[in-house]
């Protein structure tokens, strides 16, 4: 488990722990210039989304306070944090459904109130929280509804139905359907016409593990494609493979974004180092301790990790490493703490 | 395909599968059938079409039955699909939020119009075949009353709309909506008759009386029908009445136009303004 999150960790580009938004604003295109997505070099420019300084309340609380980050493409963002800890709120900001009181919330380059929004709605695919789907209608018909209001052929639909597993109840109607068939349909309508922004609410809270796996999968691919993808979560552990880049939320604020090795780093928490000699240790070298007849270990900060690998190496004798790096929800769990202190 | 005709589609549809349509078509056919029956049976052999007779009950039971139905079909309209989530998902794809509510309203508008014509028509057939064959000349008053009762119910989905764009919650919407019912079609008409029984015709004349029915679509609808044809006003007793409070047939649908677009437009500005 672990040992996987640092290699997921490796393989995303490396994001700056501090506030995105600043470099990408720098790019934001000119007004006038940004006719997405004919115009290519406004589409290289502007952030798939972009939220600078947004502030939501709700009666006086802030259920978003001042954020600021940028969705990029090819990146898969998780968005974790509690319930109420205004996840939900942030992603019907970036669909217009709702507007801030204060900021700039823009898709490609344009606010999300703007009449041009309305028309960019057209790349961005969204999963509810709760799937709500119309249950006279069957499957089939679903998304062909879905499909049309997309501008969208409906040629694909099957084939988009079977890729989600539901093709052989697609001339069912949706109110017959089971929770899991539900949420399948609702992932289907969310990648209908290849959507280059996913916006993905809880997306796995309730799925079993086959349609959970597929999911992955299906993520996974649009995210090679270059979508930029946003996944909100209470359980992060879920998502640790799937997350290129992590922003924690408390209370409407950002506690934390970056890459895993960038939270990983920030959070400073101990890295576990476990050796295996061939020969019997009888001087434990200093700093380490003995587990076993063969075995060393010793905990260092992830600064030290890497002399310390370089220190085992040296050892005569050496047969095996073991790294046991702290997982997300541990990371998750302490930055939470920390901001409750 | 236009996001309009997508929605308007939609909604058709909705109202044919859960069988709205062939409810109210039945129950319209229903009561106006029994209506042409009863109504018919005093003027035995007297040489009317039982149409024209028929009317002018059906015109006063349509002022309860037809309001009622459009609210049912609309007071759930926005506030429904908010609260069940596919109002968010709906505005998630590439449609203004104006064009949902136009794509709805359509919809509900041809459900409506759909029943209604095929309920009172197939009544309208049924009546004749029972009294000795179709007589076309006695439908233009049969079809202006089923025109006029669209036309209501156009304006009673328009108010169910805006009820529906403004509360936060189903429960509130339906209360408003059979209050607002309550009020136009029963509680208006009574108290305008107890003012102008109290006042003895001091204050309130008949020009004044028929601005004070022009701010009701029920009272509009019910100028339009006993009005409209002399055959049907003279028949409904109003004979009389028609020669005092005439007002031009034009004028009386400009104003249920108004009863249909001023509540739908707020609806719309109140829906547009509204936070998911």
């Amino acid at each position: 488990m672990s040992s996987s999150a640092s290699t997921s960790a490796l393989r995303s580009p490396t994001t700056p722990l501090a506030d995105q938004a600043g470099t990408t604003q720098a790019g934001r295109p000119v007004r006038g210039v940004a006719l997405f997505p004919q115009n290519e070099t406004a589409r290289a420019v502007a952030a798939p989304v972009l939220l600078t300084k947004v502030t939501k309340l709700y009666s006086g609380q802030a259920a978003v306070d001042t954020i600021s980050f940028a969705l990029n493409p090819g990146e898969c963002t998780v968005l974790a944090g509690h319930n109420g800890a205004g996840k939900s709120t942030l992603i019907k900001l970036i669909l217009g459904l709702t507007r801030a009181e204060s900021g700039r919330v823009s898709v490609f380059g344009h606010d999300t109130g703007s009449r041009a929004a309305a028309a960019i709605r057209r790349h961005i695919g969204y999963l509810p929280e709760t799937v709500a789907l119309h249950p006279s209608l069957t499957g089939q018909e679903t998304l062909a509804f879905y499909a049309r209001l997309k501008g969208l052929s409906t040629a694909g639909n099957a084939e988009l139905l079977a890729r989600v597993g539901i093709a052989q109840a697609a001339r069912r109607r949706v109110g017959g359907y089971s929770k899991g068939m539900r949420q399948r349909l609702a992932l289907a309508q969310a990648l209908l016409g290849k959507p280059r922004i996913l916006l993905l609410d809880e997306p796995t809270t309730g799925l079993d593990p086959a349609s959970r796996l597929l999911f992955y999968e299906i993520v996974g691919e649009l995210r090679n494609a270059g979508a930029a993808i946003l996944l909100s979560t209470h359980a992060l552990a879920e998502l640790e493979r799937q997350a290129d880049r992590v922003i924690v939320m408390q209370r409407g604020r950002k506690i934390a974004d970056g890459t895993l090795s960038d939270l990983r780093r920030h959070a400073d928490l101990p890295v576990r180092v476990r050796l295996t000699l061939q020969d019997e240790i009888i001087d434990t070298p200093a700093g380490w301790q003995r587990a076993g007849p063969h075995r060393l270990e010793r905990s260092c900060a992830e600064a030290d990790k890497i002399s310390r690998l370089q220190e085992a190496l040296s050892m005569p004798g050496l047969t095996d490493i073991e790294l046991e790096t702290p997982g997300l929800d541990e990371m998750y769990a302490h930055f939470l703490r920390r901001e409750d202190n | 395909m236009h996001p309009i005709l997508i929605i308007v589609g939609k909604e058709i549809r909705d109202g044919l599968r859960n069988r709205w349509v062939l409810a109210v078509t039945l129950l319209l056919a229903a009561l106006a059938l029994s209506l042409g029956f009863l109504g018919s049976a005093p003027t035995g052999t007297v040489k009317v079409d039982p149409l024209t007779v028929t009317v002018v009950s059906l015109s006063s039971l349509s002022i309860f039955l037809v309001p009622l139905i459009a609210m049912l079909l609309s007071y759930d309209a926005i506030v429904g699909e908010v609260e069940r989530g596919t109002m968010a998902l709906l505005l998630s794809y590439p449609v203004a939020r104006w064009q949902v509510v136009v794509g709805k309203f359509f919809g509900h508008l041809v459900i409506l119009a759909l029943a209604t014509t095929l309920g009172y028509g197939l009544a309208g057939v049924t009546l004749q075949i029972a009294h000795g064959g179709i007589d076309i000349s006695a439908w233009m008053p049969f079809i202006f009353l089923i025109a006029a009762s669209i036309l209501l119910g156009a304006s009673f989905l328009s108010m169910g709309y805006l009820i529906s764009a403004l509360v936060q919650e189903r429960a509130t919407a339906a209360g408003i909506a059979i209050g607002v019912w309550l009020f136009l079609v029963v509680i208006y008409d009574m108290a305008l008759l107890g003012i102008l029984v109290a006042d003895q015709g001091h204050i309130i004349t008949a020009s004044v009386l028929n601005i004070v029915l022009l701010f009701n679509p029920t009272d509009v609808y019910r100028l339009l029908n006993l009005t409209g044809y002399e055959n049907v006003s003279m028949f409904a007793g109003m004979a009389g009445l028609s020669e005092q409070t005439r007002m031009p047939v034009s004028m009386l649908f400009g104003v249920q136009l108004l009863w249909i677009v001023a509540p739908f437009t707020l609806a719309a500005a109140a829906f547009r303004r509204r936070s998911l």
